[in-house]
């Protein structure tokens, strides 16, 4: 059967020694770790490599995950965006309701193939720790999710998602009790217990080589959906657009454009209560380089290194970090990174509701609010590409209370 | 070797002269507060510590137990900066004379930049530093600033550590190496890893450098323990603790940290 779903990037651009894109990567962690963090690497490499373990991944990426994802043209949505043509990769309508589940299914085949039994991850919005206690439940693997006290609240429902599939999940109270936290907190964990624990990191960000296999995990995205999208609108989109957190799933959209060079890839970051109100997580427009996770790239911090708390409504976005090749595509002005306020996102959440009868995730709704935007900028001639890269069940108390659903109020339009 | 690294040296050359393990102990600056804390530190010496590494609390330190993310938070919110961290280290040097190191993550000396960290360190009295999230590949920027300024760059090694690696880390280091006790992050245990004796006796095949142990070890007891096969034993959350413990009264928190460096100095001279 031919492997149709893993592609690890071909052309091996980068990163390059020492796991370096441009400037930007690396590896900062505690020796402790060393030893861990070489043996994915070097596990990862002979995995590619394996045409038994692309078969397996791809047996489970179309029989359990559905993939290829539909691309869904979404005209009266378009028609706010300037009239623009406008298509959505649904990665929102992958098992587990987002784009997570491509990386969490390779990593853990990686985990089995490495002799590990035990699982640890970081959440935010809860989608990657979702993902990952499903395939923990799948392949009979021990799971620990750590996510920050603020999120075990906005984001509850993933929280018994998780325990329901059978994984421990510890709410961290640490520091800003976000994302950045949780990470923190599973470092701990898995200094201390790596000899038989993988630490499935669920961004392009970490330590080399997480920001690699990671992207090369998502980069289905990218591939299916160019080539759909010449087939639906017979050309390359004017630009290709996802929201940025840590980045996962913009750069598994983007990856396979950066050759496209009249395809603009754009990135929105929650600009939270705005950029100029300090409330907000938008690194590449408001951080400078610095050392978080393990890698230097963009990072939200003061003038003597200590890291800023980043705000945003949307608990996967609300990270003073970034991946570090979406920092290496900004700084080689081959990615653009506009920030995207919590209201200009919730606006875009309920317009899809309504106008295409899809709900967002709070996430994918910042590349929607950047998408309109773009469209009004392309006009009529324009053709945007989107990656729903979740689905909004999870967010409904949020949108709820944001709309003032639970009164009633929210039926005005 | 110059400046005060060449004391730090000597500092654990006579403790070895003596038949003993030197005592380091561990302490953030700015915790409580920042006066309170070069006292804190200077009550540490008075007890018995040959060595006192400062720490610079950091946001994220993700290398660190309950016991010293809560300090480092509580000095970070009390408003310490690295003038403040300069500051404790300039006084307790002073008033003690006893090698001071810096011990910090790697962003905020990558951020106020290496050279210019190094410079003022130095400046300050400190003897070097201790930075254990800059892996040996990522080290040399520092390294070069540190040796133009006579600091002391001291590296951690884990347990994980692979031989080869191990040679090539403590090539480069200098002062001392830091061996990681168990694999964990910061905080007292109920005992000593048994992986501590192994892991000396590999980094002792590679270098005359001493060998300081760190990690867990918060009583006589496990400091006799430690004494037995390193040339140093570091001790940071126990201390930490008892300032935790006595918050509201400075008085019974200085009496506890000196009470316990005098027990630890104990320790280290009667090898188990």
């Amino acid at each position: 059967m031919p492997v149709e779903h893993f592609f690890p990037d071909p052309e091996g651009r980068v990163p390059g020694p020492g796991g370096y894109f441009g400037d930007y990567g690396g590896t900062f962690i505690p020796e402790a770790l060393r030893a861990a963090v070489e043996e994915v690497a070097a596990e990862y490499e002979k995995a590619k490599d394996d045409p038994a373990f692309a078969a397996e991944l791809d047996e489970l990426l179309v029989h359990y995950t559905g993939r290829p994802s539909p691309l869904t043209e979404v005209p009266r949505f378009a028609a706010r965006a300037g009239g623009a043509r406008v298509f959505l990769k649904r990665e929102d309508l992958n098992h587990t309701g987002s784009h997570k589940i491509n990386n969490v299914l390779g990593q853990a085949l990686l985990t089995r193939r490495m002799g590990k039994t035990r699982v640890i991850a970081e959440t935010g919005a809860g989608q990657h720790g979702v993902a990952t206690a499903t395939a923990c439940a799948l392949f009979g693997l021990d799971c620990t999710i750590y996510m920050g006290e603020i999120d075990t609240e906005r984001q509850a429902l993933n929280v018994a998602r998780m325990r329901m599939l059978g994984a421990e999940v510890v709410p961290v109270s640490s520091g800003s009790r976000t994302l950045k936290d949780a990470i923190n907190e599973a470092f701990r964990d898995w200094v201390a217990n790596v000899g038989h624990t993988h630490y499935l990191f669920g961004t392009v960000a970490g330590p080399h080589p997480f920001p690699t296999l990671v992207r090369d995990f998502h980069r289905v995205i990218g591939v299916e959906a160019r080539r759909q999208i010449q087939e639906r609108a017979g050309r390359l989109p004017d630009a290709v657009v996802a929201c940025v957190g840590g980045g996962s799933n913009a750069i598994g959209l983007f990856h396979a454009f950066i050759p496209d060079a009249d395809v603009r890839l754009v990135g929105c970051e929650a600009a939270g209560h705005g950029v100029e109100s300090g409330e907000h997580a938008a690194t590449l427009t408001a951080g400078e380089p610095g050392i978080l996770h393990g890698s230097r790239s963009y990072v939200l911090q003061d003038e003597e290194g200590q890291i800023t708390e980043p705000y945003s409504i949307s608990a996967g976005l609300d990270y003073p970090g970034i991946g570090p090749e979406h920092a290496y595509l900004k700084d080689a002005g081959r990615g653009e990174y506009r920030p995207v306020t919590d209201e200009q996102a919730m606006q875009a959440l309920r317009l899809l509701s309504r106008a295409e009868g899809i709900i967002p995730a709070i996430e994918s709704a910042h590349a929607l609010a950047g998408a309109l935007d773009l469209g009004r900028e392309l006009g009529e001639d324009g053709l945007i590409l989107v990656n729903l890269s979740g689905r909004g069940d999870k967010d409904m108390d949020t949108a709820a209370r944001y709309f003032g659903l639970y009164d009633g109020e929210g039926d005005a339009k | 070797m110059s400046g005060k690294a060449q004391a730090l040296s000597e500092a654990l050359a006579a403790t070895r002269r003596e038949g003993r393990a030197a005592l380091i102990g561990y302490y953030p600056a700015g915790f409580p507060a920042l006066e309170s804390g070069i006292r804190a530190v200077t009550a540490m010496v008075e007890g018995g510590c040959d060595i006192v590494e400062i720490g610079l609390p950091h946001s994220d330190p993700v290398l660190d137990g309950p016991v010293i993310q809560t300090a480092d938070d509580i000095a970070l919110r009390g408003g310490i900066r690295i003038a403040g961290v300069l500051r404790t280290v300039r006084e307790v040097h002073a008033a003690t004379g006893v090698p001071v190191l810096c011990m910090t993550y790697w962003n905020p000396v990558d951020r106020y930049g290496p050279e210019r960290f190094a410079a003022e360190l130095a400046e300050a009295g400190g003897a070097g530093c201790i930075l254990p999230d800059l892996p040996l590949e990522e080290s040399e920027p520092w390294r070069k600033a540190a040796e133009r300024h006579g600091l002391a760059t001291v590296f951690v090694v884990a347990p994980s550590s692979r031989d080869a690696r191990i040679a090539g880390i403590t090539d480069v280091g200098s002062g001392f190496v830091y061996a990681a006790s168990l694999m964990g992050v910061t905080g007292t245990r109920e005992s000593v890893s048994r992986d501590a004796a192994d892991l000396v006796r590999r980094i002792r095949a590679t270098t005359e450098l001493p060998v300081c142990v760190g990690l867990g070890v918060s009583n006589a007891v496990q400091a006799s323990e430690v004494a037995a096969f390193a040339d140093g034993v570091i001790v940071g959350s126990a201390f930490v603790r008892r300032v935790l413990d006595h918050a509201d009264d400075e008085g019974a928190a200085l009496r506890e940290l000196r009470s316990l460096a005098q027990d630890l100095v104990q320790g280290v001279r009667c090898r188990t």
